[in-house]
């Protein structure tokens, strides 16, 4: 066990646990930010998926013990309102079925936006395509981007 | 519920308090502003008192209205699309609805399950009567406080108008008085044409909870003093339990204890939800997540076997094996199908066949349960509430009215929370380790667990005369725990001689219902057995399938077919009207088929891509009848599409010595936004038939729309899934 403080949608917040122990499971089960997902545990689902110093990143497979200080954003923190562009198109285009794996698409889908503002077709394709959806929301998810990216640019 | 349940109902007065939950609605000031003002909506006034109508309502006293939906949630959209039905009767703005999630609640709700598409068609009627029967007190109300005779008033979006004395009540001044007056014995229901939210794209009701994060499923529930639960099952099917060494365990940091549970003792009636290979479990309870699965990775334990370790070679020969030789059941006969085929000028003859699948909703199996002397909550992901209470009542010899179930939000269900062992297990911990626990499956725990869609084998034969007229028809088809076969569905009813034949072969491995249970194989095979009829007899595959409803239409053969062929035909011609079949020379398929009481017909087009054939672009046509959210339902027909295609060509789970090859994403092959269709075009038929549901049957066809696109691309049938080749992924 060690005392780890990290900065977590702009707080600063100290845990202590395992160096080995996820931060998805820090962020989960010891700071309550329920928000980000476990899908697979390995990082071959993108449900975990949080913002580390601006880029996505899989939750599951980042033990704290790795981590320095960069700042860390979760769903919870990606807008103070609820109203990321991201997440306007989301709503917008009414992409939710169960819901559950959309957390981690929308940090995958704001990060491809801040690395490529204007993506391609072929570009939202493959940056979005770490991010499983068993629901099979992919064709609004794809429609969903591009219109965040319209509103981006 | 039918109009008598609702008289028995009592009225109540409840205070704001009980009134929190899951909030969605918003200012009663603001009921005529426009989609576009609705996006920068206030904050929702909060009435200061509820009157509960009935189970199903509330009304607050500024004209609140909150709509308790009463069936789980697993992705479906019920919770949106079942209140939009009782809001539609009573005749509020959509706008100052709040949708709740009610727990399970069998004196006051009927059928509170998520399964077989059936949510929309069961509650049609009950919930417009609810919001009829609601409308019609509030009426009566206005009627009294007013003065006048309440057939001179009329409602509209919450109000009550006298249009005689120029005077208005809102729902919320009446409410009270409303919910002391008798309940009419019956209800007129609203035409269909004067529908104003019922057919109206209507967004998600827990949209905004979703897009950030907010606690809504199993996984999400976090209580005070809850410990952590996780399972150990065995590692293979046909073994169990021997012995458990725990002493690596015991000493760990955050580690409360270690415990076996038995969720099948002997003397307890099981339920037909309590399917499940692995009763006997370690369980390891501990301070968090993390924890308990690193624990569980160091117990000691020994396994022995229960019967003989199967292995997917041997499961398929076996397979073969009966549906070639095996003494099969009769399941309907028409005319002389044996002298049909005699007198054959071509007989087509094809076997299919379809493998084990996990169902792999993406939340993992997870349940929250606290268990004390006299009582036990539990609040998790379940299609089956009634069920699970049924079995956890059971388990913990406690009185029904004992426990208390509540429905999270699902990510995913897909069948497979129909059987609710996960919930009975963290009963069982909570039970043994004396604390409240939520229980977490990894995800290798639930891939490995069992209850998936059964292996699949079916043989169809075609004769055809020398005119390639379709003479008779024989289908035979076996799986593991049950057939796929569906003797009365189509082209039952087309054909003079038909037959149709079940065997089944018991398996150790455990199985369940999978999205559109049977179909989700039965209709890919069928369908691009068609194809090949078609071909054979030298016809175009949709005038071959329109001639055929025809005779089914006009001449039906037999009694109890189970379709209507005019809707069907329907489907049929839309879809190749707007896809322009006529004039398409690309590598496209096509497919129809009816079940969970919906018509579906697809044209596929594909591609190849590195060698492994893509669905680029789908034209979908579905009669559902009356379609009560549009936008939802356009949503559940695009992913039963992309569902189906990605299993066709992905999924399997295949099993080495009992033990399944796949235990998660990184070798279990979902489809990708990479892999999915770039356009879905989805067109409904406009009717005034009762609604029925969307869950389910888009996924069945596109399997043999695939089939056939494929074997257009490249000149080659395809007849076993997956067909892609399995390949190592990782996201
Ligand atoms: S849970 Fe992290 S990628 Fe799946
Ligand atoms: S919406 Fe259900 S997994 Fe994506």
């Amino acid at each position: 066990m060690a005392t780890y403080t990290l900065t977590v949608n702009g707080q600063s917040r100290t845990v202590e646990a395992d160096p080995d122990m996820p931060l998805l499971w820090i962020l989960r089960d010891k700071l309550g930010l329920v928000g980000t997902k476990y899908g697979c545990g390995i990082g071959a689902c993108g449900a975990c998926t949080v913002h580390l110093d601006g880029a996505a990143v899989r939750s599951c497979s980042l033990p704290v013990g790795k981590l320095r200080d960069e700042p860390i954003t979760t769903i919870e923190g990606l807008s103070a309102d609820g109203d990321h562009p991201v997440q306007l198109a989301w709503l917008e285009h009414d992409v939710p079925q169960c819901g559950y794996c959309q957390a981690g698409q929308i940090m995958s889908a704001a990060s491809l936006l801040n690395g490529i503002p204007n993506p391609g077709d072929d570009e939202i394709r493959s940056g979005m395509s770490g991010n499983i959806c068993r629901c099979g929301t992919y064709t609004r998810i794809h429609a969903a981007v591009k219109s965040a990216a319209e509103k981006l640019s | 519920m039918s109009q008598q349940t609702t008289s028995r109902r009592s009225f109540l007065k409840v205070s704001a308090a009980t009134g929190g939950g899951l909030l969605l609605g918003f200012s009663w000031l603001t009921s005529c502003e426009s989609d576009k003002a609705r996006k920068a909506r206030p904050e929702l006034v909060m009435p200061e008192e509820w009157v509960a109508v009935n189970a199903f309502l509330k009304i607050g006293e500024n004209g609140v209205v909150t709509i308790m939906s009463p069936n789980p949630e697993i992705g479906q959209n019920v919770k949106t699309a079942m209140p939009m039905i009782v809001a539609e009767e009573l005749d509020v703005d959509w706008n100052n609805v709040i949708v709740e999630q009610a727990g399970l609640d069998t004196d006051n709700f009927e059928r509170q399950i998520a399964g077989g598409s059936q949510s929309i068609r069961h509650g049609w009627e009950p919930l417009r009567k609810t919001g009829a029967t609601a409308r019609y007190l509030l009426l009566q109300a206005a009627a009294q406080q007013l003065e006048v005779d309440p057939a001179e008033l009329r409602t509209e979006r919450g109000m009550i108008y006298h249009d005689g004395s120029d005077r208005s009540l809102g729902y919320g001044e009446v409410a009270s008085l409303a919910a002391t007056l008798p309940l009419p014995e019956e209800v007129t229901l609203k035409q269909n044409a004067d529908f104003s939210i019922v057919g109206v794209a209507t967004k998600n009701v827990d949209a905004t909870k979703i897009v950030t994060g907010r606690p809504l499923y199993g996984l999400d529930i976090q209580r005070e003093g809850m410990k952590y639960a996780a399972i150990v099952h065995p590692p293979a099917f046909g073994l169990k339990l021997k012995s458990v060494d725990d002493s690596a365990v015991r000493g760990m940091p955050g580690i409360q204890g270690v415990y076996t549970i038995n969720a099948a003792p002997e003397g307890v009636e099981l339920q037909w939800s309590d399917v499940n290979a692995f009763p006997n479990l370690v369980a390891v309870v501990g301070d968090d997540t993390w924890q308990v699965f690193q624990a569980k990775t160091k117990l000691a334990l020994e396994w022995e076997e229960d019967s003989a370790p199967e292995s997917s070679p041997m499961q398929r020969e076996r397979l073969q094996e009966l549906l070639l030789e095996g003494k099969a059941e009769e399941a309907r006969r028409d005319g002389d199908p044996e002298a049909a085929f005699a007198r054959a000028a071509t007989v087509v003859d094809r076997i299919y066949s379809a493998p084990f699948l996990p169902h792999n909703t993406m939340e993992p199996m997870n349940f929250f349960a606290d268990v004390r002397d006299d009582r036990a909550e539990l609040v998790g992901p379940i299609q089956t509430p009634e069920f699970l209470r049924k079995s956890v009542s059971a388990l913990l010899d406690m009185p029904e009215d004992k426990v208390s179930i509540m429905m999270s939000r699902m990510g995913g269900g897909f069948g497979r929370r129909l059987y609710g062992n996960f919930g009975v297990e963290a009963a069982l911990i909570s039970r043994a380790a004396g604390v409240p626990v939520k229980l977490v499956y990894t995800r290798e725990d639930d891939m490995t667990q069992g209850t998936y869609r059964p292996e699949y084998l079916v043989r169809y034969r075609a004769a055809l005369d020398e005119d390639g007229k379709l003479i008779g028809f024989h289908v035979r088809g076996t799986g593991a725990g049950e057939s796929p076969v569906f003797a009365n569905r189509f082209p039952a009813g087309t054909v003079d001689n038909y037959l149709a034949e079940n065997l089944t072969q018991e398996s150790n491995v455990s199985t369940g219902a999978w999205r559109a249970p049977r179909s989700n194989f039965i209709a890919g095979a069928e369908q691009s057995f068609l194809d090949e009829v078609a071909e054979a007899a030298g016809k175009d595959p949709i005038d071959f399938r329109l001639e055929l409803f025809a005779r089914a239409a006009s001449d039906p053969v037999g009694e109890n077919n189970d379709y209507d062929a005019e809707r069907y035909a329907g489907v049929l011609e839309l879809v190749r009207d707007k896809s322009g079949w006529s004039t398409g020379d690309d590598a496209r398929g096509v497919a129809a088929y009816y079940c969970h009481n919906s018509y579906v017909a697809q044209v596929v087009e594909a591609s190849l891509v590195d060698g492994e054939p893509r669905v680029t672009e789908v034209h979908c046509a579905v009669d559902c009848g009356i379609v009560v959210n549009p936008e939802g339902a356009h949503n559940q027909v695009e992913g039963g599409i992309i569902d189906g295609v990605g299993h066709a060509l992905y999924g399997a789970v295949t099993f080495t010595d009992g033990k399944p090859d796949q235990q998660n994403f990184d070798n279990y092959r979902l489809i990708r936004h990479i892999e999915a269709p770039r356009a879905i075009h989805t067109h409904f038929v406009e009717n005034d038939i009762a609604p029925t549901g969307l869950g389910e049957p888009s996924l069945p066809p596109v399997i043999g729309g695939l089939a056939n696109a494929i074997y257009r691309l490249t000149g080659e049938r395809v007849y076993d899934q997956p067909f892609a080749k399995p390949r190592e992924l990782r996201g």
